[in-house]
């Protein structure tokens, strides 16, 4: 574990901080704020006022309509709320002006402090070709592709071609699997080219795309990297993030089972390198693709805080938010990389922890998204379980946003405890109201490959039918033999309660005749325990 | 009162009786099983099951319901053995004239079919926009597309009907 103590001794960094954010990123932030005794001011869009990042601010201000366009990537509107609430500084999580330039300018401008890197280390290496030329500069592998955004279908077919298929297309301006798309052969070429550039206009504003080579079964293994305005750089670690659906992340660990000690330092410094070259300062991830033989290539930098940021606060016992914070008001680092370690950070602590990104997305019914009011909510808790959320019980999750609700992060003195804490914590969790995709990870958890750890980027895609096929009553001691059955009795009673009252419901194959036989036999004086729902 | 309840591809018998205590007498393929169930509220039920506490959230679903217990996900259909007319006009109305219906509220960024074109099951019909993703939701079958109930840029609730299929 990194000590804390020099980083806590710091004086408050800022007065009042705007966050430029919604949902579980920005409840973090305003977490951190409170240890620091910052104020946190929050903004919210018209369907965000009864948000949760909204009732736990010490001031919220509205920044227009729900389309992202109009609100949360408003620059004016943001900095317009800056002036008004007095703010000193703002952090603008992940996603929406997170890694846009014009962001941190613009705080320049107005002499309020950007929480995250210059607007000059962020053009470097937020524009993904940039940051390629800049990491050949630097010496740090590359996967084969092209250094220039691509700008019509013609050029990609004839680069496309040059490289090799598979190919894949990429959003300059992408992050998440928004805008990337996988293309086999020549003739899936167009259609390819058509979703991802308007996915990445839509997603980005930004339509423009990059083509590189596509790696059969690599590993997407991140480095948390950290700058401060002195010119310390250090390398926290990696984070394993291989277990993904369609590019998009859901299950981060650290470490890595795959990674050794000597493959974290190369990385490591790699990326330090990277960062160094660029004028990097504040919290960033450079992702690196790594293969079955141990090579890694760079892919990306991602020049703000990561959605995973908690395994690796979970295994250096660091707060990389306050950290940021502290950074960004010029304090020092508070450690080198030899206090650090220079394998893993763990050295002295052994700590494995492991992230599931809860998603409002139906798998049983091809992930689609599942906005709506969320009628029940039960967090898991307990020993070595941290759930980072944006919800609650009668809130409407909008359609208009990132479908990610929170993420629950396990840890342990080592891989399988932290695994059994995070069945202990998906078996604990109940959302009522919404579908979320907490059963695929229930899933995924129970599965042999992914206990071994042996997956790579495009494991869950090839073993997602096969997961969501196997009998979903598992083996794992006695409590669940007999789930399957009380998930019968509870369908049978939800169908007789339900049945009366809406002939719409999907019980309504059973629906009036069942329900006056059952008034027939006296439903109301039986249930009474259960409350009558109209 | 009898069920057939369909639970992750296997039909059950769920056999139903209240009992004047307010306990359920409950028989499972035929086996009685002693059942303490309670409501807790928001769909859950708190099932004790000759012993063993159990949790189900019940949701209804595309097709029937889904219920989480134990930390899975079950698809759940449940049929009274004796409404099965209902079901055999539903499945025929199915395999005649469908209306194609969106899963989810969004905004139309797509359509990709026009009234009059035939169409291939599993071929995209239109493009909905949710949660920043771009989902293609396609023909559940083979036919004349009838009508073509949307236009691009409009927003649409969920169960709000796309495109027919004749």
């Amino acid at each position: 574990m990194i000590e804390n103590a020099k980083l806590s001794a710091s004086p408050r960094p800022f007065r009042k901080l705007l966050i430029a954010n919604r949902g579980e990123i920005a409840v973090r932030i305003l977490r951190a704020c409170r240890d620091l005794g910052i104020a946190g001011v929050a903004v919210f869009s018209d369907v965000d006022r009864a948000g949760l990042h909204v009732r736990l601010a010490d001031e919220a201000y509205p920044i227009g309509p729900a389309s992202p366009r109009e609100s949360y990537l408003c620059i004016d509107k943001l900095m317009d709320v800056a002036r008004r609430a007095g703010c000193d500084a703002l952090h603008p999580g992940y996603g929406f002006l997170a890694e846009n330039p014009e962001l941190p300018r613009a705080c320049a401008k107005a002499g309020i402090t950007f929480v995250g890197p210059s607007s000059d280390a962020m053009e470097l290496l937020g524009s993904k070709t940039a940051a390629r030329q800049l990491a050949h500069q630097a010496g740090v592998p590359m996967v084969p592709g092209v250094r220039e955004p691509v700008e019509r279908l013609e050029d990609a077919e004839r680069i496309a071609r040059d490289i090799g298929y598979p190919v894949l297309l990429k959003a300059v301006a992408g992050g998440g699997g928004k805008g990337m798309r996988v293309v086999a052969g020549a003739a899936e070429l167009s259609a390819a080219w058509r979703d991802a550039t308007s996915e990445a206009l839509n997603a980005f504003g930004d339509a423009r795309v990059y083509i590189e080579r596509y790696l059969e079964r690599p590993r997407h293994i991140e480095m948390q990297i950290f700058g401060d305005a002195q010119g310390n750089i250090v390398y926290l670690g990696e984070r394993e993030c291989s277990v993904q659906r369609r590019h998009q992340k859901v299950i981060e660990e650290a470490p890595s089972t795959f990674v050794t000690p000597d493959l974290s330092r190369a990385m490591g410094q790699a990326a330090v390198r990277l960062a160094r070259a660029a004028g990097y300062t504040n919290a960033g991830t450079a992702e690196f693709l790594v293969d079955a033989q141990r090579n890694f290539y760079f892919l990306e930098v991602n020049t703000r805080l990561q959605v995973e940021h908690p395994v690796t606060e979970a295994v250096t016992g660091l707060d990389l938010v306050k950290l940021q914070l502290c950074v960004a008001a010029g304090h020092p680092l508070p450690f080198t990389q030899q206090e650090i370690g220079e394998g893993a950070p763990t050295v002295h602590a052994p700590v494995h922890a492991i992230e599931c990104r809860i998603y409002a997305e139906d798998p049983e019914n091809s992930f689609y998204p599942s906005p709506g009011q969320i009628v029940s909510w039960r967090a898991p808790q307990g020993p070595g379980i941290r759930f980072d959320d944006g919800v609650y019980a009668g809130w409407t999750v909008p359609a208009d946003y990132d479908p990610l609700l929170g993420k629950l992060i396990a840890w342990g003195s080592d891989r399988s405890e932290a695994l059994a804490r995070l069945c202990r914590a998906l078996e604990e969790f109940d959302i009522g109201g919404i579908r979320t995709n907490a059963s695929l990870f229930t899933r995924i958890l129970d599965d042999d490959e992914f206990q071994r750890g042996e997956f790579h980027t495009r494991w869950l895609d090839e073993r997602l039918a096969s997961l969501l096929a196997a009998p979903a009553t598992p083996g794992r001691g006695p409590q669940h033999s007999r789930a399957a059955d009380a998930a019968a009795i509870a369908a049978v009673l939800w169908t007789l309660s339900h049945a009366s009252a809406n002939t719409g419901t999907p019980g309504g194959a059973a629906s009036s005749t069942s329900d006056s036989r059952w008034k027939l036999e006296g439903r109301r004086e039986q249930l009474a325990r259960a409350p009558e729902r109209q | 009162m009898k069920f057939e309840v369909h639970i992750a591809g296997a039909p059950r018998i769920v056999e139903i009786e209240p009992e004047v205590s307010g306990r359920l007498r409950i028989r499972l393929d035929g086996d009685p099983v002693q059942v303490d169930a309670a409501e807790i509220g928001g769909n859950v039920y708190s099932i004790l099951l000759d012993g063993r506490a159990y949790e189900a959230s019940v949701l209804p679903a595309a097709q029937g319901l889904s219920v989480r217990c134990g930390g899975h996900e079950f698809p759940v259909e449940v049929r009274d053995p004796r409404a099965w007319r209902g079901r055999r006009d539903a499945v025929e109305q199915a395999e005649g004239r469908q209306q194609v219906a969106s899963p989810m509220p969004g905004k139309v960024v797509r359509v990709l079919v026009a009234s009059g074109e035939t169409v291939e099951a599993r071929q995209g019909l239109v493009v909905i926009e949710a949660m920043k993703m771009q989902n293609e939701i396609r023909a559940p079958k083979g036919g004349c597309i009838e009508r073509v109930f949307v236009r691009e840029g409009q927003t649409v609730a969920a169960g709000e009907s796309l495109v027919s299929i004749a």
